[in-house]
């Protein structure tokens, strides 16, 4: 088991490892993805209160679980490349941050679209998730900014880690005080938390979604680390004995 | 050099306090620029939004420490840079004293020299927004607290960039999105304040941050620092 995880660590063997994995991802992915889509716009009854505006959520909720995600992943694998001086690690975290931006950018966007209807208008201060999930953005920004502008890998990686950990103390604190700001801002609060439970034929395919997008999410890390990794090793002996192998 | 004539933790950190405020005096504009920034950009809002008094008082805790976050985050560039320019900052990692303990005289210096300006000054621009009296205790009291939470995240960002060409505008970016909890509670305790509401939440998230600041930051800077100065 542990011999798996250090033969992990070492760039070709990962790279070896991670193709035989990214098509099982991928397909399970888009399979999910495939079936949340269908039975989630079709097949799932219309909210009683919202109609079908309420459908968006088999993305919003996908993609805000993963932005969080995504910045986990990349807190974590930076600690791992500072504590253990793992360069896969940091090239995990490398590759985890513009996909969680993205999927940032993409919660942002659908729940403004879904705003739209529901609040009237596109953006809403006084909604404390929407708030904290921009700030988020923006510490992608400066954690990718940081990364962009220091030439050198290995400082970029070890000075973009300690970012990772300090944005990572701090999000806790910023969810925290965007609440507190909001809970004063506002008298009635739009959106009701709970509310009334949700139907099965409308939760399977969120959970659906939500899986399916993970998968598609890890595919596509596989698939920029594997790129990150090559660009790192290019040097390497065994890069160049795989890419004159393949192309002989 | 043996135990007994090294120098103690508190002589280190007194000596780099003493060489940070000395060599800030020689360079009194570095002082005063923030500040007439500050003053700067809290005449800005009046000006663009108009005069009527119900507005500038809506408008004012949050203008008062928007305007100290800028003015802080201006001086934070400078934090390291005389240091990394002239090899004293190979100097600092050198030493026998722990490079935080280090860190963390170069931050309170900081914070003597750019921060505590701007809560003396505060007052000034507070009248001109009709502040009432108790109030600008209340908002002198977050921005102290506040400040030093400034400077000592602005010690971290400053030792990420210290050696990059690009970096004040990149120093905004890593430290503005950190910053907001400090502005939203500073902020809104001000206003809770004018509104005679209920203020003591908000100081003690405020006070708790900064101890928070104080005792994990230091090691960051310096881990920051080690790695700028490879």
């Amino acid at each position: 088991m542990w011999t798996f995880f250090h033969k992990l660590a070492s760039p070709p063997h990962f790279y070896d490892i991670s193709a035989r994995f990214i098509p099982w991802f991928a397909v399970l992915g888009l399979l999910l993805i495939g079936y949340g889509t269908v039975a989630g716009l079709f097949f799932a009854p219309a909210d009683y209160q919202q109609g079908d505006a309420f459908r968006i959520i088999y993305v919003h909720v996908p993609a805000a679980y993963l932005s969080m995600m995504a910045y986990s992943i990349m807190a974590v694998s930076a600690a791992i490349g500072l504590i253990w001086r793992m360069k896969l690690a940091h090239a995990v975290a490398a590759g985890a941050a513009p996909l969680g931006a993205w999927f940032t950018f993409l919660a942002l966007a659908t729940g403004s679209i879904w705003g739209r209807p529901m609040w009237g208008t596109w953006w809403e201060w006084g909604d404390p998730r929407l708030t904290s999930e921009l700030i988020m953005l923006f510490l992608y920004f400066g954690y990718m900014a940081l990364r962009a502008a220091i030439d050198d890998t290995t400082k970029a990686d070890k000075a973009s880690a300690v970012l990772a950990l300090v944005g990572a103390v701090n999000i806790p604190i910023i969810h925290f005080s965007v609440e507190w700001w909001s809970s004063l801002h506002q008298g009635p609060t739009l959106v009701r938390e709970g509310g009334p439970a949700i139907e099965p034929a409308m939760l399977y395919p969120l959970l659906a979604m939500i899986f399916g997008f993970t998968f598609f999410f890890g595919a596509l890390l596989l698939a920029r680390v594997r790129t990150e990794v090559l660009s790192r090793e290019h040097r390497a002996r065994w890069v160049r004995n795989m890419m004159m192998g393949e192309s002989a | 050099m043996s135990a007994a004539n090294r120098p103690t933790l508190v002589a280190g950190l007194v000596a780099i306090l003493r060489r940070d405020l000395l060599l800030a005096f020689k360079r009194p504009g570095d002082v005063l620029n923030p500040l007439f920034f500050f003053a700067i950009v809290s005449t800005l809002f009046p000006l663009a939004i108009g005069p009527a008094p119900e507005q500038l008082v809506a408008i004012g805790p949050g203008v008062v420490w928007v305007a100290a976050l800028l003015a802080m985050l201006i001086s934070m560039n400078g934090m390291f840079l005389g240091d990394f320019e002239d090899g004293s900052l190979d100097q600092l990692i050198l030493s026998p004293q722990p490079l935080p303990l280090l860190a963390l005289g170069k931050t309170i210096t900081h914070w003597l020299v750019s921060g505590l300006p701007l809560v003396l000054v505060s007052p000034l621009i507070a009248v001109t927004y009709q502040m009432p009296f108790d109030t600008i205790g209340v908002m002198m009291a977050t921005l102290s607290l506040g400040t030093i939470s400034l400077s000592l995240l602005g010690s971290v960002g400053a030792a990420l960039t210290v050696g990059l060409n690009r970096g004040s505008a990149l120093l905004s970016l890593l430290v503005l999105p950190l910053a907001m909890p400090i502005l939203i509670f500073g902020a809104r305790t001000v206003a809770l304040a004018a509104s005679n509401d209920v203020v003591s939440a908000g100081i003690y998230f405020l006070a708790a941050y900064c101890v928070l600041g104080l005792s994990l930051a230091p090691f960051a800077t310096a881990a920051a620092l080690r790695i700028s100065n490879e």
